[in-house]
């Protein structure tokens, strides 16, 4: 069967895989490091840096493009807030006030929340797992490329003055054809298919990267609990996101090529959108949510010197919390009119699903309870979370009843709320976790006196900006309204809410000063400046482009609590080519051996042809069909080998 | 602290390929079928959901779509299972000869598809701009071309690349078993479509 010329290279390449460099007793130490650094590095220059598939480089531009858009985003509050300081003020007119609001929403959701915690996860991700790469580096590239093409279509399309205007969830009829003339629905609508796909590739990366790379010992049970908080989140990601996809592509072919999803007067149903959006827009916020429990547990366990109480509750609230997201959806449309059983329901679930999150946080309080705490920066940060983020936890419960709800919605209660639950929930744990992970990204350690100034200002200026807005709701102030006469009793609670977002703008400033002080003038970090016991520490600050010398082996859930001093690796991976591990799913018992993809300029020449596709679909539909093309022959490209040869080893190039 | 090394297992020995869950690419391939899926899926929800507000469906004045080139179209994908199989043994056999005499056939069935697909959309008694009705019978419709569309390009490029040296690779057959795998879902999906489109509306 097998042709004797075929069966000669065979042998001849066998004979040669024998002879290849691998690390073990005989290559380790400075000989080693000197010949994987020379492997993983990447070419140098402009088309080294921009063909880069090193998960840490892509992590690092994720977090710094998303901080970017959450200053963009942030800018936009601050002059939302100068608009409303006062009654009856005239800085900006309802027109370019829709413009700010949906900006705002819909840049801190799409391109600050979701994009900031898988950057987080691609860095830190595999570094945690003890393995040299994600799955799929150049995915991974190509998903961070349509992120930013998203971003630029959406800022510029703002800058060009044909920013979308229909709210971050664009509902229907207001963003379909009759309503929305001209170009900035479609605009907010292709912004999401940019992130869409972009964070579903991302969510496949993370899936594979968790099941498959983990070090060999790392069982599931031993799996740190940021990791698992993050399979949770990918999953979600992946069930749900398809929905916003789909709405938003109904919503543009109604828009270009007449079809009837929502045009009431063919049969469609404006409903259908919040179905659907909400669908996706449910489990988002959980989306947001769920990583930063996980940075919470990670900070808690290091700070608290003690590992995380009741490790498998932990882990069971955060697959519960993933699985009942997605079925509250319908509590956003409660003013549509449902059936009183549809009331019941969601009223019920949206209440359950305090009950896992709850057990989080009592762990976590047990931890500290039983630990140490040590209340340096990121642990007080985390503090700081848990008293905002039960605020707004309450606050939800209270609109989960159909009552209350009915009264409040779409007042500034609600934009309270969920500023309560994703700056406490997630931005709070956020900046604690980037402080905690600064050293390892960088090389230095933040500054911590400037760190609790920081911290401070952030959390008083926070409940100065938003509590206020409870009372603003309570007394019938609408949300997205563009200002508000004077003699309501709205005029106190708004001043204090502008005060406290300049005080919050001050401290994310402050923050930013820190970080870019600490960059080139901090505190030289060691290798575990934290005394933390994942595997993200065992190698230096920052790592090496290979991670590792050798994979670690995981012994017990606290790896380096229990190392005394030696760390069990294993050996044999090939140092003169890129190769990680890959382990079972459950027990993480080794399983292959797998070449890791060269650096390619494919993902950004296929997300520049996928982006073309996007964008010039706005205008017309045989986009679709053009457009397809080039980004067939970029994938191809992608996938084809450099050299049409067998090498002793596989080699993706 | 820096921790010193104690070596444990040699991985060296460990295969570069292996067949199903142990490869990486397989959950890959699995984590985008799940996300196609979830398109199909949703899809179907806003069907039942448009459903749901008419009287009668396809909606009074409409005819179902016509049902020759919908079973059609289902045959030949059912038929074209056979080659896949037999490619899908080859892959796992590295018995590359067979996988480059029957790349083009399922190349072929998968052109003959396309052509199949044409007509369909023809025989749908609706256009896309009538009502909601047909907005969505179309969205499905499409929605599996592309699917068709997109693995017959990838059969293509890898069958371009099973013809040359590199073939011989055993990664590259796992890339073969991989694709046929992919087949297999592309078919399996076209079951609950053809049903959806062809069938409710004759309920």
């Amino acid at each position: 069967m097998i042709p004797q010329r075929v069966k000669q290279e065979d042998e001849r390449l066998a004979r040669e895989r024998a002879k290849l460099a691998r690390d073990g007793p005989k290559l380790k130490g400075a000989k080693l490091e000197a010949r994987l650094e020379r492997t993983w590095r990447r070419p140098p220059g402009i088309l080294g840096w921009l063909a880069t598939v090193d998960h840490k480089e892509i992590g690092r531009r994720y977090i710094v493009t998303a901080l970017i858009f959450l200053a963009l985003g942030g800018a936009l509050a601050a002059v939302m807030r100068l608009q409303l300081a006062v009654p009856d003020n005239n800085l900006v007119g309802a027109q370019r006030y829709n413009e700010l609001f949906t900006m705002h929403g819909s840049t801190m959701m799409f391109l600050f929340a979701v994009p900031v915690m898988e950057g987080v996860a691609v860095f830190i991700i595999p570094l945690m797992l003890g393995t040299r790469s994600t799955a799929f580096p150049r995915l991974n590239a190509f998903s961070y490329y349509m992120y930013v093409f998203g971003g630029l279509l959406l800022w510029g399309a703002f800058a060009l003055n044909i920013g979308p205007d229909v709210g971050w969830f664009a509902y229907t009829p207001l963003s379909g054809p009759q309503f929305s003339p001209g170009k900035r629905a479609d605009v907010w609508a292709q912004m999401i298919t940019f992130t869409e796909v972009s964070a579903l590739a991302a969510a496949v990366v993370l899936v594979c990267t968790i099941l498959k790379t983990r070090a060999p010992g790392m069982t599931l049970a031993r799996m740190p609990l940021f990791a698992w908080a993050m399979l949770v989140v990918a999953v979600m990601i992946i069930f749900s996101m398809p929905a916003v996809a789909l709405c938003s592509s109904m919503l543009i072919s109604d828009r270009l090529i007449g079809t009837n999803f929502y045009n009431a007067y063919e049969h469609g149903d404006a409903l259908l959108w919040q179905h659907l959006f909400w669908f996706f827009g449910h489990p988002e916020v959980y989306i947001i949510f769920l990583p930063a429990t996980g940075f919470v547990s990670v900070i808690t366990e290091t700070f608290c010197r003690r590992p995380i109480f009741a490790y498998p509750v932990v882990v069971l609230a955060l697959i519960s919390t993933g699985i009942l997201a997605f079925g509250l959806w319908v509590h956003h449309m409660f003013a549509t009119g449902l059936p009183r059983v549809g009331y019941s329901f969601y009223t019920s679930a949206s209440m359950t699903v305090a009950i896992p999150t709850a057990l989080q946080i009592f762990c976590w309080l047990a931890t500290m309870w039983d630990g140490r705490p040590r209340l340096q920066v990121p642990m007080l940060y985390v503090i700081g979370f848990i008293v905002i983020f039960v605020i707004g936890g309450l606050t939800g419960v209270i609109i989960a009843s159909v009552p209350l709800d009915l009264e409040l919605h779409d007042t500034y209660f609600i934009v309270a709320h969920f500023h309560y639950v994703l700056i406490g929930g997630a931005v709070f744990p956020l900046l604690g976790i980037l402080t905690y992970w600064f050293p390892k990204i960088t090389g230095r350690m933040m500054s911590e006196t400037l760190g609790k100034i920081g911290f401070w200002m952030l959390f008083l200026g926070f409940q100065l900006a938003f509590f206020p807005m409870h009372f603003a709701g309570l007394l019938g102030m609408p949300r997205r309204v563009y200002t508000y006469p004077a003699g309501l009793g709205l005029e106190l609670p708004n001043l204090l809410s502008t005060v406290g977002a300049f005080v919050v703008a001050s401290a994310v400033v402050l923050f930013v000063i820190n970080g870019l002080f600490s960059l080139y003038r901090g505190t030289i970090a060691p290798q575990n400046p934290w005394g933390a016991t994942s595997l993200e520490w065992a190698t230096a600050s920052p790592p090496p482009p290979y991670n590792f010398a050798h994979i670690p082996v995981v012994e017990s859930r606290t790896p380096l609590w229990d190392a005394k001093g030696e760390l069990p690796v294993v050996t044999g991976l090939r140092v003169d080519e890129k190769e990680i591990l890959l382990t079972t799913v459950v027990a993480a018992a080794p399983d292959l051996r797998e070449p890791v993809p060269e650096p390619s300029l494919w993902p950004l020449i296929a997300a520049i042809a996928v982006g073309v596709l996007f964008v010039s679909s706005i205008f017309s539909p045989w986009a679709v069909v053009f457009g397809a093309i080039p980004a067939a022959i970029a994938t191809a490209a992608w996938f084809w080998p450099k050299e049409l040869k067998r090498h002793p080893e596989p080699v993706i190039s | 602290m820096i921790l010193e090394p104690r070596f444990t297992d040699d991985v060296a020995d460990l295969p570069t390929h292996k067949f199903g869950p142990s490869s990486l690419t397989w959950w890959g391939i699995i984590g985008f079928m799940v996300i196609e899926g979830a398109f199909f899926a949703l899809a179907f929800a806003a069907y039942f959901f448009l459903m749901g507000h008419e009287q009668g469906w396809p909606p009074e004045g409409r005819q179902p779509p016509n049902l020759l080139w919908g079973t059609l179209f289902l045959v030949v994908m059912l038929i074209s299972e056979v080659p896949n199989s037999m490619i899908k043994k080859a892959a796992h056999e590295r018995d590359v000869p067979t996988i480059r005499a029957l790349m083009p056939v399922i190349i072929g069935v998968g052109a003959l598809l396309l052509v199949i697909r044409g007509f369909e959309f023809n025989n749908l008694n609706c256009r896309w701009t009538d009502d909601a009705y047909s907005s969505i019978v179309w969205t499905l419709l499409f929605l599996h071309t592309t699917h068709i569309i997109t693995d017959w390009g990838d059969t293509i490029v890898l069958w371009a690349l099973m013809m040359t040296d590199v073939g011989w690779e055993p990664r590259r057959l796992v890339d073969t078993d991989e694709n046929c795998l992919y087949w297999r879902y592309v078919w399996l999906l076209w079951i609950p479509v053809y049903l959806m489109i062809y069938w409710v509306p004759r309920l």
